[in-house]
């Protein structure tokens, strides 16, 4: 039996061997689906900060109103900033084609985004803008380098500069290394309410990309504990029926 | 036989003068004498046409709500993930079931290897599966470009672009011919969808001719004795293999416990790990299909990644890239020659010598180390791993006739063994 086991974890080892991230280091986002005001928190920024230009098109206001706890006057007069129906769609209040000819990107759509880039990613993209005078809009970003938005939400996080070493490759080609922010100018938040805030906008984009996701899980648990229940009773009957068989 | 075959009073007399009702649930249930000694390995069968039935009866209800077209088939799947009653787990147990599928057929194929159910006078019963086995490829390919996110379109992008390296002027216009268009596109996902949907009846017949087939030549066990070979006699029937015993009521009975212990796995990914490390759905598919942008890593799902990093492992040469295409292909192909590969005087593993032993554990290390390369950005050194495993591989083959002759096997009992 051993042997068979062995044997069997060998066939799936591929498919568990952990997908391997590259790129900067992300900072665990480590957000709370089950933390409503959380949610709510995070859903008021969108709206407020990301909501004029970035969709959320896969999902209805009605649905997060529901899944959120809040009444349909709170959707309405939180979350709707363009106006509409409850039912709509969460469309962003930007034409793609103007997104395009403003940023010089098509700017996405944000409902999937945790989904397709990970939590940790989208936490540690909204904290990691600096200062950089060579861009067109000033600003950069250390996870998504050259990124074509400006920093909406300075007003909050303040200003930062980055500050990087220079090193020497295996090569011996200098190249540099992110090392630290360094705060130039204070927002209206402090880097800890920053921070916290920036989780809310994280957990709220987590819950947008599977708003099923605890419904899931909490009907998994129901499953898996009648499945268990299940297996004793087949495996008994198996054996009652199997007594004859020499 | 001395049981009744056909009843004459009732509502099953009724139709078993007009539909052999009794004679076929008999034949092949009730008194389909199947060995007594299968082991856990003989579960993969029966859970792999559970799989098929689940996947035709949630892709139909996917299909009520998915829309074939490239300007609404990705909204469409989120659509059916927030919108629909239950959409997201109709969804999430058939893009698992695809992946499950692929588990229990490569852990029935192996038992297969293992235990010489290829050989004579099951090779035909061999080809049948493999005719399967490759109409699940088709069928998986076609489905993997449906929900037409970034991975689907260059997944499919890079797989029709295979046949485009068919050399002397047939390869273009042939790669053309299955788009139906210059790159993958609306038309593409159309009659994708239509092969998607058409496909797995196909392998329902063929699944249909694959128990035919097994129930005239009988099923193997884990001894690779012919138990109607052996002496007569049972319990139910005097004619009937002495090893023998009705499939119905213990194996069906018994196969109540694997389908149950197979669902623990399964729902366990279906309900807390659905996209399963980005193996089972990839991070890349939830950003919709963008025809002007390519991912850095392209990468199929791990079911074709053995075959893929084959591909990728074989050089252009003569400048050509076909070369890739062969070798991947007859990778494919050589397992249908199998049941006249194996010299071996005996079928089981159980009683096959060393040399086998050790060649199997290699085939086996070969196929998932280059399911793990294919998952891998090429890199010289991951290339000459491929190409190393790429040659184990093929050797485990085509040394078969060699081997298999001069390895010393075990003498194999009369009875089968507990």
């Amino acid at each position: 039996m051993k042997k068979l086991i062995a044997a069997f974890l060998l066939s799936v080892a591929p498919a568990v061997a952990l997908a391997a991230g590259g790129g900067a280091h992300l900072d665990s986002a480590n957000v709370d689906l089950r933390d409503k005001a959380s949610l709510q928190r995070g859903a008021k920024l969108f709206a407020d900060y990301c909501m004029g230009c970035h969709g959320l098109k896969y999902a209805r206001y009605e649905r997060v109103g529901n899944d959120l706890g809040m009444t349909p006057d709170e959707v309405k007069n939180q979350l709707m900033v363009a106006g509409g129906k409850i039912g709509d769609l969460m469309k962003s209040a930007m034409a793609a084609a103007d997104g395009e000819k403003y940023f010089g990107t098509v700017v996405p759509d944000l409902t999937l985004a945790t989904r397709l880039r990970g939590e940790d990613w989208v936490y540690t993209y909204l904290r990691s803008f600096y200062a950089d005078e060579k861009r067109p809009l000033g600003v950069n970003n250390i996870v998504f380098p050259d990124v074509g938005m400006p920093h909406v939400l300075a007003e909050l996080q303040g200003v930062q500069k980055a500050v990087f070493k220079e090193e020497k490759d295996k090569d011996g080609n200098p190249h540099k290394v992110f090392q630290k922010f360094e705060q130039v100018t204070p927002g209206k938040l402090s880097p800890g309410e920053y921070d916290s805030a920036m989780r809310d906008l994280t957990a709220y984009l987590s819950y947008m990309g599977e708003p099923m996701k605890l419904e899931r899980q909490s009907l998994g648990i129901k499953v898996m504990l009648f499945l268990v229940l299940f297996l004793v009773l087949a495996y008994f009957l198996k054996k009652e029926y199997w007594k004859d068989v020499h | 036989m001395a049981t009744q075959e056909t009843n004459t009073t009732g509502l099953l007399g009724w139709i078993d003068e007009r539909f052999p009702l009794t004679k076929v649930w008999n034949e092949h249930l009730a008194q389909y004498y199947a060995p007594k000694n299968f082991n856990f390995w003989y579960y993969f069968g029966s859970l792999a046409m559970l799989v098929l039935v689940l996947q035709i009866v949630t892709g139909i209800w996917l299909a009520m709500n998915y829309k074939p077209s490239a300007e609404d088939a990705f909204a469409s799947v989120e659509f059916i993930m927030r919108d629909v009653d239950w959409g997201w787990l109709i969804r999430y147990l058939h893009s698992t079931g695809a992946s499950a599928f692929f588990v229990v057929v490569y852990l029935h194929m192996f038992r297969g290897l293992m235990y010489g159910s290829y050989r004579k006078p099951r090779e035909l019963l061999w080809i049948i599966g493999m005719v399967i086995y490759v109409a699940m490829m088709a069928t998986a390919f076609f489905g993997y470009l449906l929900p037409w996110g970034q991975m689907s379109y260059w997944g499919a992008q890079v797989i029709v672009n295979l046949f485009a390296s068919i050399p002397f002027g047939i390869g273009e216009p042939l790669s053309t011919w299955i788009r139906g268009d210059y790159v993958i596109s609306d038309v593409t996902l159309n009659r994708f969808f239509a092969f998607h949907f058409l496909v797995p009846f196909i392998l329902a017949a063929l699944v249909f001719v694959h128990i035919v087939a097994l129930h005239k030549v009988g099923s193997n066990n884990p001894d690779g004795i012919e138990i109607k070979k052996g002496p007569k006699g049972n319990r139910w029937s005097p004619d009937a293999p002495a090893d023998g015993i009705p499939f119905h009521p213990y194996y069906s009975v018994k196969d109540i416990v694997g389908v149950v212990g197979f669902f623990i796995l399964f729902l366990a990914v279906v309900f807390f790990l659905p996209d399963f490390f980005g193996y089972f759905i990839e991070r890349p598919n939830f950003e919709p299909a963008n025809p002007l942008k390519t991912p850095v890593h392209i990468a199929p799902v791990w079911y074709f990644t053995p075959f893929y990093a084959m591909l990728r492992a074989v050089p252009s040469f003569a400048g050509t890239q076909v070369w890739g295409v062969l070798v991947m292909g007859a990778a494919l192909v050589i397992l249908f020659f199998l049941p006249w590969l194996d010299r071996s005087p005996v079928k089981s593993i159980r009683y096959k010598g060393p040399i086998f032993k050790v060649a199997i554990a290699i085939f086996v290390v070969s196929f998932v180390v280059l399911g793990y390369l294919g998952t891998q950005p090429s890199t010289p050194i991951a290339t000459l791993m491929a190409q190393i495993f790429t040659a184990l591989y093929f050797l485990f083959f085509l040394l078969m006739p060699v081997y298999s002759k001069l390895d010393k096997t075990k003498p194999v009992p009369e009875r089968v063994t507990q």
